[in-house]
């Protein structure tokens, strides 16, 4: 029997996130709270491969109690079981002590549960750090495999997972021994829809609530929340407004001459004379 | 008199150096100047150092020299001829433990990434991701000055300034493009000094099986010199061979915002923005995107910016240095055909 362990993320949808143009400040209200992309998709791999040998899904999740909305959201992509750790003290962690109550948690699910293989998104769309399941895998000593595209090959008896993972400049097949932890990118699996008894199962679901005092973690109060963070924000700001350029409207002045003001601007600039002068010489050097 | 190190860990990936490392070299350099005045009050020694991990790779020690390194540490090893998470982390945080450096700065790619949460994690430190600028600064209630890291939140929205205050080494991951290439200093002197190894085959937890090639793949959209970036305004896929086009005129290569890329009209390495890649080309042409804070922190470095918009109101013409107001599909054509002239004129 397969046991994966799914962390996910409830964020903003950046997408939608803008600035008030006369406060300069961040608009959050209407912004939807969503499961992090990246996260849906390591889930739904997770779920086909239940489905294909037989097993179960367990979710965690880090944050209030309104997460409680993500961990649903999860049992309806057929998720088996969700704990949401939360307690006002895990506030203002960073990665690092982040990592910490993840992998706490995880260790103890573990240890009643053994968990063969562990998801997480490649990173969270409000953040984009990458941090959290990398730093989970080196505190539970596992071998880490992010960036993951698709599992060619998961072996239970063998012990052993073959995973594709992409990087920069190649694509890289990559074998690890069992348990193991992966980072996955949205390749590796669609999200499907949700069959309807795993709907229907969701909407009643009560995730399991773990904080520093109920539950079943031990949990080091000097690893938790500011106290275990090492990094503190030292100051916010808005990035400051670049100096428009000039804008010139094709239906006043014709296509053509709107063009042709242009390149003459990025000429005199400096840039145009040699970018053409390089020719298909500077295409080979970026190869 | 103690000595206060600012690291780089050099990438590199079958013998070819990823210019990142030199980049942080010279930011590294940058930082070591700021805390000179109160390290030499105080007697201290101010390094800039590299750290590198390969098989055969001397000669790039050497350039790290060139490039401003004081000394490389070096593990030359055939377990470290290919990349690997667990070997890699572990030999780093090894090493950062034994000479404990003040700063260690890593390129935020997908290497680097991959490694830099192991590092910090296994030395318990922070770590600020991605950060686009870089200062030693003055901190209430440090006694020296500390590395001030600040990087985008929020999509961009947001610009986050990161401290780390007790625990070392003060760690940042930092976009490749975002600080300029130092010189290459033929007459630098310095050492590089090989470590010894401490990781086994049987502890490296992994195995790579193979690396596949993909065709057609092969942007490296971070160094190009043009880039002709479409968005949503395209309306249809098939708009990027028109971009393909005018990119191929100027020797450039074709970008694309976050939406494109999400309804799958152009690969990831093309993505251009927070999410995607930051980029700093001589010209970039940006058509019908709109200019959302995440697409612009990925590109307002560029040294000169056109932006082709139907809306008056895009944010993107903020950045622009020309903005062009009108149909991409009538602009991007006739932009085609004058190069073509302006380069036969020269021809």
């Amino acid at each position: 029997m397969f046991h994966a362990l799914v962390a996910v993320k409830q964020v903003p949808d950046t997408t939608n996130i803008r600035i008030d143009p006369d406060t300069g400040n961040l608009v959050r209200e209407g912004v939807p709270a969503i499961m992090n992309p990246y996260d849906a998709h390591a889930l739904a791999e997770a779920v086909r491969w239940k489905r294909a040998l037989g097993g179960k899904v367990t979710v965690v999740s880090m944050g209030p109690a309104s997460f409680t909305k993500t961990i649903r959201e999860a049992v309806e992509l057929g998720a088996d079981r969700g704990v949401l750790v939360s307690d006002r003290k895990f506030a203002g962690a960073d990665t690092l002590s982040t990592s910490y109550v993840l992998a706490e948690t995880i260790k103890v699910i573990h240890e009643e549960d053994p968990i063969d293989l562990i998801f997480f998104g490649k990173q969270a769309i409000d953040g984009d750090t990458a941090q959290v399941g990398p730093g989970v895998g080196v505190r539970l000593d596992l071998p880490v495999v992010t960036y993951a595209v698709k599992i060619r090959e998961l072996d239970l008896e063998g012990r052993r997972v073959v995973v594709e993972r992409k990087t920069e400049r190649w694509t890289e097949v990559i074998e690890v021994p069992l348990p193991a932890l992966l980072t996955c990118d949205k390749e590796i699996a669609e999200i499907p829809f949700a069959p309807l008894p795993d709907l229907i199962r969701s909407l009643r679901y009560e995730p399991e609530m773990w904080t520093m005092k109920e539950g079943p973690v031990a949990f080091d109060p000097a690893e938790v929340g500011v106290k275990g963070s090492p990094t503190v924000v030292y100051k916010m700001g808005t990035p400051p407004l670049p100096e428009a350029g000039e804008k010139v409207n094709t239906r006043d002045v014709g296509v053509e001459a709107a063009v042709k003001d242009a390149l003459e601007k990025a000429d005199a600039a400096g840039v145009l004379g040699a970018v053409l002068a390089q020719g298909p010489a500077a295409k080979e050097a970026q190869l | 008199m103690t000595a206060r190190r600012f690291w780089v860990f050099i990438e590199q990936e079958e013998g070819n150096v990823h210019p990142v490392s030199w980049e942080l070299l010279g930011v590294a350099r940058y930082l070591a100047s700021q805390v000179k005045e109160e390290a030499d009050a105080a007697g201290d020694e101010v390094l800039v150092e590299g750290v590198l991990l390969g098989h055969d790779v001397a000669s790039i020690a050497q350039d790290a020299l060139h490039y401003g390194a004081d000394r490389v540490y070096l593990f030359d090893d055939p377990l470290f001829a290919h990349y690997r998470n667990c070997p890699y982390y572990k030999t780093l945080a090894q090493v950062a433990k034994k000479y404990n450096p003040e700063v260690f700065l890593v390129g935020a790619t997908t290497l680097g990434r991959d490694l830099a949460g192991g590092i910090a994690t296994a030395l318990r430190t922070g770590l600020t991701a991605d950060c686009t600028q870089l200062e030693m600064g003055e901190a209430k209630g440090a006694k020296q000055k500390l590395l001030l890291a600040t990087r985008p939140a929020f999509g961009g929205n947001i610009l986050a300034t990161i401290m780390c205050r007790k625990h070392r080494p003060q760690m940042s991951s930092v976009r490749p493009r975002v600080f300029p290439m130092p010189p290459f200093d033929p007459d630098a002197q310095g050492e590089i000094v090989r470590e010894p190894m401490d990781v086994t085959e049987e502890g490296a937890m992994s195995c790579i099986l193979e690396f596949v090639h993909e065709k057609g793949e092969n942007v490296n959209i971070e160094y190009a010199d043009v880039i002709v970036a479409g968005g949503r305004g395209l309306g249809t896929p098939e708009g990027f061979d028109l971009l393909k086009e005018l990119a191929d005129e100027l020797g450039g290569v074709v970008g694309a915002s976050r939406p494109c890329i999400d309804a799958g009209w152009l690969s990831y390495p093309h993505q251009v923005g927070q999410s995607g890649r930051t980029v700093r080309p001589k010209l970039y042409i940006a058509a019908g995107i709109s200019g959302a804070l995440q697409h612009k922190v990925g590109m307002q470095n560029s040294d000169f910016i056109i932006a082709i918009n139907t809306d008056p109101n895009a944010p993107i013409f903020d950045v622009a240095d020309v903005g062009l107001v009108g149909d991409l599909y009538q602009v991007i054509p006739a932009m085609i055909e004058q190069i073509k002239a302006r380069k036969e004129a020269l021809a």
